[in-house]
């Protein structure tokens, strides 16, 4: 069967390419942690083996001149904090916008400036929130931080929510209504229940999203409140740069990446394909 | 449904597509669902711009808490036509973000093809292009930075071993907005696949079957099936990943921080360094206030692609 023969050699010339493809993501990630194992001299020398130190870790997470488990702490709290709010901010305001009796120009408006507000260059936007938690002395802090990731990654999970709220049957609704229950009572029991999974895939990419952030995080953080790329950006400032310091701290910042990929990747893949346009 | 398209449909026929709950009119809930994100828009985009927008035509000075300003007019937009790093920057966002999307939409594309061809480790090798997406800029950065290191990266260690001269990338000016290009594409590739991925399995599968009936080989199935099908997906995603791609920052600025001279000056660089760095907080307004306008108009240009390819198909 010349045919089948050919049809298996095609698929296997498929799989050889996709392979390939695979190592060219998967080889610059490996050898980038495998340096976070190595000495200076090591690396420098090229040597293709080698052995494995604990040194970089050691060095970036206790040395007292390394602010990196700060680092790691300030991220959690931005990045957890502010996924926190702009799922309750997205989901109302979806839920709002798509079973509510709006004027329908409330709508537009608001999500083509939604939309406008996404396209804008972070730096821009960094800049304008500068000023203004400089004048109302919000500047180094948490706070100012927070409600700018939120409102960063709003537009992402209204899009998402959106999605998943008008998946929501209306007879459901309309059943909840005539047994007379109350709109936070329909919220509460009816639609939340039902949305869940959708509001897990919004939650990991926000999450994500605010961990990964970088330029407004430098602009609004100090060194007492620096996030995790921030603290990383800083190895590459050095006038003498310490690249295995740097790729053992780089290997630590995709730990919560790695982990959400190995426990979430569904919900990682709906959400990428249903609504980010990151 | 793509993403591009779940988005200017979210934002053009919202209104048509509701379905009104019964208790749609209960008009306290209506406000109390709303106002949270409308309060955060208002306070944190649309204030914020306003003031960048006031700023542009201002000198501003900080001492202490306090800041001086004095009205300068146009002067900073005058000066804006003058600014040979914001013309580099601009240039250069502009040849980044078409070659960068352009390369990341060929490769997502030809990669999600073979990958709905095979049954077997579609899901490992979904798993696999997903990383990048998910690795902070910033990290991308500093993996691609020891990577294409002089002495001692992977890439010319690898040359090496093939007998080419080692290259220094990141800082020759001939290489350096090349690399950068290659880097995010690295970084956004995975990204086209999966939303061409999720494209493709949407697609109605018995015209495929169709055509091995009809004995269509592998390219005349994507010449003549998948690609016509796929177009207004490759439109819209292209468009709107072109708008994206002006944002970049992260990665120029740990790989070559705009440099040699201003080979690699992308436009939010600029940006950065007149405002943060040089503390031109007039002047820099009135690049952002530029490089909004640009992005408005690009924008603009996204949606009538759409609409026109909306039209025809």
């Amino acid at each position: 069967m010349s045919g089948s023969v050919s049809h298996r050699g095609r698929t296997a010339l498929t799989h050889i390419v996709l392979i390939a493809a695979a190592a060219i993501v998967i080889v610059p990630v490996a050898w980038t942690v495998a340096a976070g194992f190595r000495t200076q001299i090591s690396l420098l020398m090229g040597e293709f083996f080698f052995k494995p130190v604990w040194f970089n870790f050691a060095e970036v997470l206790f040395s007292k001149t390394s602010d990196f488990l700060l680092n790691y702490r300030n991220s959690i709290i931005v990045g957890v904090t502010s996924t926190a709010l702009c799922l309750v901010v997205a989901t109302l305001a979806a839920w709002s916008l798509h079973r509510m009796r709006w004027p329908g120009w409330v709508v537009h408006i608001f999500l083509a400036w939604a939309l406008i507000f996404h396209m804008i260059p972070p730096v821009a936007l960094a800049s304008a929130w500068y000023t203004m938690a400089r004048s109302v002395g919000l500047d180094n802090t948490f706070t100012a931080l927070i409600l700018a990731h939120t409102t960063l990654n709003l537009p992402m999970a209204l899009w998402m929510m959106s999605v998943f709220v008008r998946d929501v049957p209306r007879e459901l609704e309309e059943a909840a209504a005539i047994d007379g229950a109350t709109t936070p009572v329909l919220l509460r029991h009816v639609i939340l229940p039902i949305i869940a999974p959708g509001l897990a895939a919004t939650a990991v990419l926000t999450f994500v999203f605010s961990w990964n952030e970088f330029a407004v995080a430098l602009t609004l953080s100090m060194k007492q409140t620096a996030t995790v790329p921030v603290a990383i950006a800083k190895f590459a400032q050095d006038f003498e740069i310490q690249y295995t310091q740097m790729a053992a701290s780089a290997a630590l910042s995709i730990l919560p990446a790695l982990l959400l990929l190995l426990i979430a990747q569904r919900y990682i893949v709906k959400g990428l394909t249903q609504g980010a346009v990151k | 449904m793509s993403t591009a398209s779940v988005v200017t449909q979210t934002a053009e026929q919202a209104a048509s597509q509701r379905s009104v709950t019964p208790l749609g009119d209960d008009r306290l809930w209506r406000w109390l669902t709303f106002s949270p994100a409308l309060a955060l828009m208002l306070v944190l985009s649309v204030l914020p711009l306003a003031n960048l927008f006031v700023s542009s035509f201002q000198d501003i000075t900080w001492s202490g808490g306090a800041s001086t300003r004095s009205f300068v007019g146009l002067s900073h937009y005058a000066a804006l036509g003058s600014d040979a790093l914001f013309h580099a920057g601009i240039r250069n966002t502009f040849i980044f973000a078409f070659c960068a999307v352009a390369g990341q939409m060929i490769l997502g594309l030809g990669l999600a093809v073979l990958c709905s061809r095979v049954t077997r480790g579609r899901v490992i090798y979904r798993a696999v292009f997903i990383l990048p997406i998910l690795i902070p800029g910033i990290v991308i950065g500093a993996i691609w930075k020891l990577l294409l290191n002089y002495d001692f990266g992977l890439i010319n260690q690898g040359l090496a071993l093939l007998s080419i001269a080692p290259h220094d990338w990141l800082g020759s000016s001939e290489t350096a907005l090349l690399s950068v290009i290659v880097v995010d594409i690295w970084h956004w590739t995975p990204f086209c696949f999966l939303l061409f991925l999720a494209g493709l399995e949407s697609l109605p599968q018995d015209i495929f079957e169709a055509a091995k009936v009809d004995g269509a080989s592998s390219w005349q199935e994507f010449r003549l099936i998948t690609l016509p099908l796929m177009v207004p997906t490759i439109v819209v995603t292209f468009a709107f990943r072109l708008v994206l791609a002006f944002k970049v920052f992260d990665e120029v600025y740990l790989l070559t921080s705009g440099g040699p001279g201003t080979a690699t000056e992308v436009v939010s660089f600029t940006l950065y360094q007149r405002f943060f760095t040089e503390d031109r907080i007039g002047y820099g307004s009135a690049i952002s206030v530029a490089v909004i306008f640009i992005v408005s108009l690009l924008l603009v240009m996204a949606i009538s692609a759409r609409r026109r390819l909306g039209s025809t198909s």
